[in-house]
């Protein structure tokens, strides 16, 4: 007639979850090994053509590629233009870049 | 007496006290959950591009060599490569040639580089796989572009390149120097800038310093200050996410202060009850314990557990309007899972602690009230 | 089974505040073990709260409560916390069992602290609760109790760690006479049992059972005077 007391399914499922935290790095781990062949393909290529950035915003040319670009570079087509893309309010330019 | 056996039994007690409002504190549960969720999400996703960027951009060229021309990049003559190799530490050096082309079929801005070990001959590119994506369909394995006279060049795709590359290359056309120079009228004996490679990474700083002093109308770009500006933008792009949750957050921490904070007139009734049945403080204080590490710790777990699946098999699908911005060419691409037990136990003390003492710190007080309040009551 | 003997307890509350109010004076009695005794009197005679003091819930502001050949109004916290879970079970005017959990749960409540195996908890509860007729009712929550079973309940709370006496404020103000008696009948099984019962009350009812050994006429906080009955 005793159903599983209250502090053993507490303690149960805690260490379930923290099993499964747990898994979470073997994951990752596994996923760092399974990645290195494509990191290895990534590397090469920024070898070969001299890449400096991640291609992940390429609205504009400021944003594509931040390590070429400078405070100014979003006005340079106009004074007066705004800078109006939301990646680029994501990210600043480069620091060695802004200082005077 | 036996302590195990008072902890168990308290426990007990909590437990079943909590599922006594099973709705509400589910509820709880979740919404903590999700904020725990949200949070870590940030995180996973800002740490996870930032060892991306310092992993594979640790190849990159040391130093990237810029002319300005009335403080506006320009072209860079070759004939500055010469003066660079002279500086000693420098190993090699060698002007690169890209530029961007602007594809008005699919409104998306690509990066043309001129290869100098391009395998296939003229008239040939090979496109990175967001390009390959986005052709319009009619163009078939042949890529008209525009020229600077405003005729086309017809390109054969000759290759994709590989989608495992895509966090670097999605947006690239490639084509031979002679191409390029062709496309936009690029005159010979100029370059886009120059990249060099140094052989002691303690010499960079000095390398600049000299390039700057041999050629002053250039200005150099170090790897490392690339790097950096990365760490600086992920951070920032981390903060302003959790910037724009922050209303989520202040509605938590309000419905959570005001859950653990203000004990209701029930829970206060019934704390004078333990009390009157012979229950000492520190088993009230030790009940409120049990119910803060229930309420967090599962919360924490779910959340955290979440968030992964949702950065790196759920591709932050979440967050993808932020992160693509107007972008049309957004990369595919599978994050490395980064999960470190510092950042772990980081979450752990800013969700599962203090919640923990928001919901003791209050009962403090009403454990503490004589026994005999529940007889005059 | 130890007698308890009060000398001279005085309690005042809000001392040195102008709502300073005296209520208690001067209360000296016995109680026998194993009988059962009344505190008698209307409300506000101080009745309670001489009973939160005998079962060491509260401390008398001067004066002195004998345990047996013990003295235990200068114990510290921790061991009259103590000695008060052994000696003495409770049962409040109002019952106060916790809303929303089985009739169960609630008469274990007071053991768990004491950190036996909780199916040896269990089991004695159970007895308890069948012991008063309520077996059947033990998964059932309290609210869903009528008054005469949440009665029941609330004793068997007050019996789970087995002590010594039984202390109950105003028992019968909530249930009608047929309940009272039926409470007066358990009363008596317990005293039988060897358990020692202090009841306060202002129902003749109460006070005028034979099986009362003792009747305490109290008022305005001070022992009118004192005989069995």
């Amino acid at each position: 007639m005793m159903q599983c007391r209250e502090s053993t399914a507490f303690f149960l499922s805690a260490a379930v979850g923290l099993a499964l935290l747990l898994l979470l790095f073997a994951h990752a781990g596994w996923r760092e090994r399974a990645g290195r062949k494509s990191l290895e393909e990534k590397r090469e290529i920024v070898r070969a053509l001299g890449l400096t950035d991640l291609c992940l915003f390429t609205e504009a040319r400021y944003t594509r590629h931040p390590a070429m670009a400078d405070r100014f570079t979003p006005f340079q087509d106009h004074p007066f233009s705004l800078e109006h893309f939301p990646s680029a309010s994501l990210f600043r330019p480069p620091p060695h870049l802004s200082g005077p | 007496m036996n302590r195990a056996g008072r902890q168990r039994n308290i426990l007990d007690f909590t437990l079943s006290s909590l599922l006594r409002r099973k709705g509400r504190n589910a509820a709880l549960v979740l919404v903590y959950a999700f904020v725990v969720f949200l949070l870590s999400s940030v995180v996973f996703l800002g740490l996870s591009l930032k060892e991306e960027a310092q992993s594979v951009l640790a190849d990159a060229p040391e130093i990237v060599v810029q002319r300005l021309a009335a403080g506006r990049h320009d072209m860079i003559p070759e004939s500055y490569l010469a003066k660079v190799r002279e500086i000693p530490g420098v190993r090699t050096a060698k002007a690169r040639l890209w530029g961007y082309y602007y594809e008005p079929l699919t409104g998306a801005n690509y990066t043309v580089m001129a290869d100098e070990n391009f395998p296939y001959g003229r008239k040939s590119v090979v496109l990175g796989n967001g390009v390959e994506r986005h052709l319009p369909p009619m163009v078939g394995r042949t890529l008209p572009m525009r020229a600077y006279d405003g005729s086309y060049r017809f390109m054969q795709i000759r290759e994709t390149l590989s989608s495992d590359s895509e966090l670097v290359s999605s947006d690239l056309i490639l084509m031979t120097v002679e191409d390029f120079r062709d496309l936009f009228r690029i005159p010979e004996g100029v370059g886009t800038d120059l990249v060099l490679s140094v052989a002691n990474p303690r010499e960079v700083s000095t390398v600049a310093r000299k390039i700057t002093e041999i050629l002053p109308d250039t200005r150099p770009i170090t790897r490392a200050e690339v790097l950096r500006t990365y760490d600086a933008i992920f951070d920032w792009r981390g903060g302003m996410i959790v910037a724009c949750m922050s209303g989520a957050l202040m509605a938590f921490i309000i419905l959570a202060w005001d859950k653990a904070t203000g004990l209701s007139a029930e829970e206060r009734k019934e704390i004078g009850i333990l009390k009157g049945l012979g229950w000492e403080t520190s088993d009230v204080i030790l009940m409120k314990f049990w119910e803060g590490v229930a309420v967090s710790l599962f919360s924490f777990l779910l959340g955290i557990l979440l968030a992964y699946v949702h950065v790196y098999f759920g591709s932050t699908s979440l967050f993808e309007p932020a992160l693509k911005g107007w972008s049309v060419l957004y990369p595919d691409f599978r994050l490395k899972p980064v999960i470190t037990p510092y950042m772990v136990s980081v979450l752990f003390f800013l969700t599962v602690v203090p919640y923990t003492i928001a919901t003791i710190v209050p009962s403090w007080r009403a454990a503490t009230t004589d026994p005999d309040t529940v007889m005059r009551a | 089974m130890a007698m308890i003997v009060l000398s001279g307890i005085r309690k005042v509350f809000n001392a040195g505040k102008p709502n300073e109010f005296c209520a208690l004076e001067g209360i000296t009695a016995t109680i026998e073990p194993n009988r059962t005794t009344v505190l008698k009197g209307p409300s506000g005679s101080g009745k309670t709260t001489l009973l939160s003091i005998l079962g060491c819930m509260a401390r008398p502001t001067s004066g002195r409560i004998f345990l047996g050949e013990r003295e235990i109004t200068s114990l510290p916290e921790r061991f009259l916390t103590e000695i008060r879970r052994k000696t003495f079970g409770f049962i409040f005017q109002q019952f106060h069992l916790i809303q929303r959990l089985s009739a169960l749960e609630n008469v274990m409540i007071p053991a768990y602290p004491l950190g036996e195996p909780k199916e040896k908890i269990r089991d004695r509860a159970m007895e308890l609760l069948s012991l008063f007729d309520v077996g059947r009712k033990a998964s059932s929550k309290v609210e869903w109790l009528s008054g005469g079973e949440a009665q029941r309940v609330a004793i068997a709370r007050a019996l789970i760690n087995d002590p010594a006496t039984l202390i109950a404020d105003e028992p019968t103000a909530h249930l009608d006479s047929g309940l009272s008696r039926e409470f007066l009948e358990i009363a008596r099984h317990l005293e039988e049992r060897g358990k020692t019962v202090i009841i306060a009350s202002h129902d003749p009812l109460v006070f005028d059972a034979d099986r009362v050994a003792k009747v305490i006429p109290m008022r305005d906080g001070r022992i009118v005077s004192e005989g069995a009955s």
